[in-house]
């Protein structure tokens, strides 16, 4: 019990030292599962406690940036939940349609899968040449791999069957090359993408939006954060702009449940009300 | 058995008829919340809910990310997503990568469960054909609470109650039928 009494505040103060000396913000991330990942990187880096690691990372940038790695959870896929992805294109796209430029911000990107889904799913429907999209990450290695676009054949191979469901009308394999058992996607869906760092937790609105896009991020924050990014959302998107979520997120619990309307429920569709 | 604040339950192959007899002996009056991590295929898990609520006399429900825990509640773990339950004692929700092959994972609720209520949780470990859980009992007792393994010869799979035994030594071995008494007696000394 004492021991883990104290990993406990070993956790707040590697999590306090984390945002002193480098400013990315953990402390309102969700609890049990902000634990679990500090103690996975503990065995990784063979530190018998929370404070040797504190001490390393504190003093060592370069330490810092593979923890990191293990406090974002890079888990994504392509047209992930193929049906919402199919409500975007049936119930949004035409909506979208009646705007003359398009801005879109898909906030906590990780490495990109969301990002080609999008441009995908807009070149598709003749909008991917007046949209811009903003991709934005607090980790700058998730940023790198999605500026690059290269993914393993095998996931791509799994993301195929997503593409179909999701309502695609080509071949999947039209938008990328095959070369060494990866995929590199088409360049061309990304030359309207400004890939950027942008934390939910400490910076501001950057572009008024038509439609903001952040899935499965809002399950690592706390009630307060997840407050404060949908805030960040709400004042980015125009009037009657759109809001996605992960199909395990909604604004039912947050303050700004009387803000956004339903568009397509079970696939968290939201409208600025 | 008193202060039990929270019971969470775990269970692999054979699960749902072992879930359905622990829970279907509940009392309606029932106060105490109960959380559930059951390893079923995406597709079957999703329908746990409603299968459960046919024959419990108690509300069922999938959790949800950042919902408080409510009295007297039963929540099944949804799929392709960890459960846990937070300091706050609300819920979350996560996508980590899967601990013995499943998510949701029996170590991941029961642990954060064991943090959350420390000696106020009751841990029980039912059949499976996997070593889940095991972790997370041994965890809960050392947090200081109270541990059931379902017993290896009454379980359908004996892998995953026995994989618990082999770690640490938990305050019952029982039947499904003895833990249906055991949340009985609990039921009527709780407070």
């Amino acid at each position: 019990m004492t021991s883990e009494r104290n990993t406990d505040i070993e956790i707040r103060l590697l999590i306090e030292a984390i945002y002193l000396k480098y400013s990315y913000d953990f402390r309102d991330y969700s609890g049990a599962s902000i634990k679990r990942r500090i103690l996975h990187a503990l065995r990784q880096f063979e530190c018998h406690t929370v404070s040797a690691l504190q001490e390393r990372v504190l003093h060592d940038p370069g330490m810092f940036m593979q923890l990191l790695q293990f406090l974002t959870i890079p888990v994504s896929e392509m047209f992930r939940d193929p049906s919402h992805f199919l409500a975007l294109r049936n119930e949004v796209v035409p909506l979208l349609r009646t705007w003359p430029s398009i801005k879109i911000w898909i906030a906590g990107c990780s490495t990109g899968e969301e990002v080609y889904s999008m441009a995908i799913l807009l070149r598709e429907e003749g909008l991917l040449e007046r949209t811009i999209i903003y991709a934005t990450d607090i980790n700058p290695r998730s940023l790198d791999k999605a500026k690059q676009g290269i993914y393993s054949m095998q996931s791509m191979r799994e993301y195929e069957e997503n593409y179909r469901r999701a309502g695609g009308r080509r071949d999947f394999s039209e938008y990328y090359t095959a070369a060494y058992g990866n995929a590199i996607m088409d360049s061309s869906l990304r030359d309207n993408v400004t890939f950027a760092d942008h934390s939910l937790a400490t910076d501001s609105v950057f572009s008024e939006t038509q439609l903001v896009s952040c899935r499965n991020v809002l399950i690592y924050f706390n009630k307060a954060l997840q407050d404060r990014a949908l805030g960040l959302f709400h004042e980015s998107l125009c009037h009657r702009g759109f809001l996605v979520l992960g199909s395990k997120e909604s604004v039912d619990f947050s303050a700004y449940s009387e803000r956004f309307e339903p568009l397509v429920k079970p696939e968290r569709i939201y409208r600025k009300s | 058995m008193n202060g039990v604040r929270a019971i969470v339950i775990g269970a692999s192959a054979g699960g749902v008829a072992a879930l359905l007899q622990v829970l279907g002996g509940l009392p309606a009056a029932f106060a105490t919340p109960v959380l559930c991590v059951l390893h079923l295929p995406d597709d079957r898990h999703s329908q746990l809910a409603e299968v459960l609520q046919r024959r419990v006399h108690r509300p069922v429900s999938e959790a949800h990310d950042k919902e408080a825990i409510a009295p007297g509640q039963i929540y099944v773990a949804t799929p392709r997503y960890h459960l846990s339950v937070e300091a706050d004692l609300s819920l979350s929700l996560s996508q980590e990568d899967p601990v013995h092959f499943s998510r949701p994972a029996i170590d991941y609720l029961f642990m954060s469960a064991a943090d959350a209520y420390g000696d106020g949780l009751l841990g029980i470990l039912l059949t499976g054909a996997n070593e889940d859980g095991a972790a997370g009992l041994a965890y809960i007792k050392n947090s200081g609470g109270r541990t059931v393994v379902q017993d290896p010869r009454d379980a359908q799979v004996a892998l995953m109650p026995e994989a618990a035994l082999a770690l640490h030594r938990p305050d019952h071995i029982l039947s499904l039928s003895g833990i249906e008494q055991l949340l009985a007696t609990l039921e009527s000394s709780a407070c």
